[in-house]
């Protein structure tokens, strides 16, 4: 005789240690079974894209950093290169090399948290977390030597960054991408063919590719389902045509893949700054104040620009009726468009996979409410 | 390297499987007539020339006298990109689009957070509500005529510009 259940609704959040952030979400159980999600944002938002229509182009930068907080260079580099299109920027090579090296140092940052949250989320708690976070606070203190700060970073202006790296960077990071890679190693030989690792992620989750394409979900969500796209292989932007790097991919596209795919990309990281550190050469790091000077005035006119992210395509759209702030600036964030399939990811899951699945679409409340 | 479609080029293939639904087109960009949007985007999606499969983003723009939504599509198979633009709410009266959610999934949130924030009502889209902000936020903030509060506090201020007291 088959046991009457009633469903009951659930508010998760917006405090909650397991929603990275103030995410909410309505949930309607039937026991142990999802039955239906309503996601709720809003709760951070901070209405940036206002903001931005009263400020300069190069004060948006800071504006920038407090999007996706794991991820600032990133959402710098999208955001100057958004400004270097729509004002006709050419920057300086050492400062483009200098950009893709805090980019990529950044995305293994943030692929680190990821990783850490998802295996603190599946209940290995504290052990790989603390190991994630400790090579993290390595390339925070790279980047306190870059620019003076290690979250808010601002590293980057229009033609380039603000200052040249100290001597005593370089070092630091040859030591600091050894201990990455050793650090990795390190977690995949505990975890990567871990038991229970595969047992509570191995095919849970599954979206079917068309479906994640049609939804616009993109990064490394999209490239575990066996996607070959990747914005610095097929649009390349600043150096990355002159980079060699292999795209990771999987095709299970469950949450075990999205999880792989975030750890091959971060060691591919590293052989990309590498390669960085082979071809970068002495010189200005930003076009002289002559040149690019501090109140940029573009012609009247729109772009849109947009890098590979560490969870998407982040883009940027502006549009400029000439004056000192934009007149209009629009974020295309890929964690709140990562979200699209979050109904379907869910429901008909079961109660134990929820924070797991969230954490593997690896989402920044900073950039889904902006 | 993407091939970014030129806004003549575009414009002429659309006309080909959509006669009559350009209005302009300049740089890289094609503007539609709002009441076709639905029609070309299903078009540039399943047609074998386009593949548009992935719509990067979707914003809109207010220009005073009318709000333009902005498409830039992308397509997979082709490595090509595509902008659209559509001009709608004329005169700043009721401004509406159709919903291009039945096409690519990728349009339900941000077209919410276009009506939440600029307030351009999307037809047909499946849940139709307010995302950043709460129901019932009086007015939509990325209008150019929506007052914010630090504004609304300078215009009120003792001896500011357009307050009862300074005008005295």
């Amino acid at each position: 005789m088959a046991i009457r259940t009633q469903p009951v609704t659930v508010n998760l959040g917006p405090q909650h240690p397991s929603t990275h952030g103030v995410f909410r979400m309505r949930v309607m159980f039937d026991g142990e079974e999802i039955v239906d999600v309503e996601p709720v944002f809003g709760y951070l938002h901070r209405g940036s894209e206002k903001l931005a229509e009263e400020r300069t182009y190069t004060q948006i930068v800071t504006l920038t950093d407090r999007m996706d907080y794991v991820s600032s260079m990133l959402n710098n580099q999208a955001y100057i290169l958004a400004v270097e299109k729509l004002a006709g920027i050419e920057p300086s090579p050492r400062g483009v090399w200098l950009r893709m090296i805090a980019s990529e140092l950044q995305r293994i940052a943030s692929h680190l948290v990821a990783t850490g949250f998802l295996l603190q989320d599946l209940g290995a708690l504290g052990t790989p977390l603390i190991y994630a976070m400790r090579e993290r606070e390595n390339i925070l203190d790279m980047f306190e030597m870059l620019c003076g700060a290690r979250i808010t970073n601002s590293y980057l202006r229009p033609g380039g960054v603000f200052m040249d790296a100290p001597s005593e960077f370089w070092p630091a990071l040859d030591r600091g991408l050894n201990d990455i890679v050793n650090t990795i190693d390190e977690l995949e030989t505990y975890l990567s063919g871990n038991e229970i690792v595969f047992s509570r992620t191995k095919g849970t989750a599954v979206l079917p590719k068309e479906l994640l394409i049609n939804a616009s979900i993109t990064g490394p969500m999209l490239r575990a389902s066996g996607v070959d796209w990747d914005l610095r292989h097929r649009a390349p932007y600043d150096y990355y045509d002159r980079i060699s790097f292999e795209r990771k991919l999987h095709t299970a596209s469950d949450n075990y893949a999205r999880y792989w795919v975030r750890v091959q990309e971060a060691r591919e990281s590293v052989k990309i700054i590498r390669q960085c550190i082979e071809q970068i050469e002495p010189g200005e790091v930003r076009p002289s104040f002559d040149d690019v000077p501090r109140l940029i005035r573009p012609p009247v006119g729109d772009a849109y620009a947009a890098i590979e992210g560490s969870k998407g395509e982040l883009g940027f759209y502006l549009v400029s009726d000439g004056g000192i702030a934009p007149y209009r600036m629009h974020v295309r964030a890929s964690s709140l468009i990562n979200l699209t399939l979050l109904r379907d990811m869910l429901i008909g899951g079961q109660f134990g996979d929820l924070f797991v699945t969230f954490g593997s679409v690896d989402l920044n409340m900073g950039e889904v409410d902006r | 390297m993407t091939t970014v479609w030129s806004g003549n080029a575009l414009a002429e293939a659309i006309e080909a499987f959509a006669p009559g639904s350009v209005e302009s087109s300049a740089g890289t960009d094609v503007w539609l007539k709002p009441e076709s949007i639905s029609t070309v985007c299903e078009g540039l999606k399943t047609r074998s020339e386009f593949k548009f499969d992935l719509l990067s983003s979707l914003t809109a723009v207010d220009y005073i006298d009318h709000f333009e939504v902005v498409y830039h599509l992308t397509s997979l198979p082709m490595n090509a990109s595509a902008v659209l633009k559509s001009r709608v709410g004329h005169g700043r009266t009721e401004a509406s689009i159709a919903s291009v959610v039945p096409i690519w999934r990728g349009a339900d949130y941000q077209e919410r957070e276009v009506w939440d924030l600029m307030g351009i009502r999307f037809d047909g889209h499946p849940n139709h509500k307010r995302i950043m902000l709460w129901e019932g936020y009086p007015g939509h903030p990325l209008r150019k005529d929506y007052v914010t509060y630090d504004q609304s506090i300078a215009s009120t201020a003792p001896g500011a510009a357009g307050s009862q007291e300074g005008a005295e």
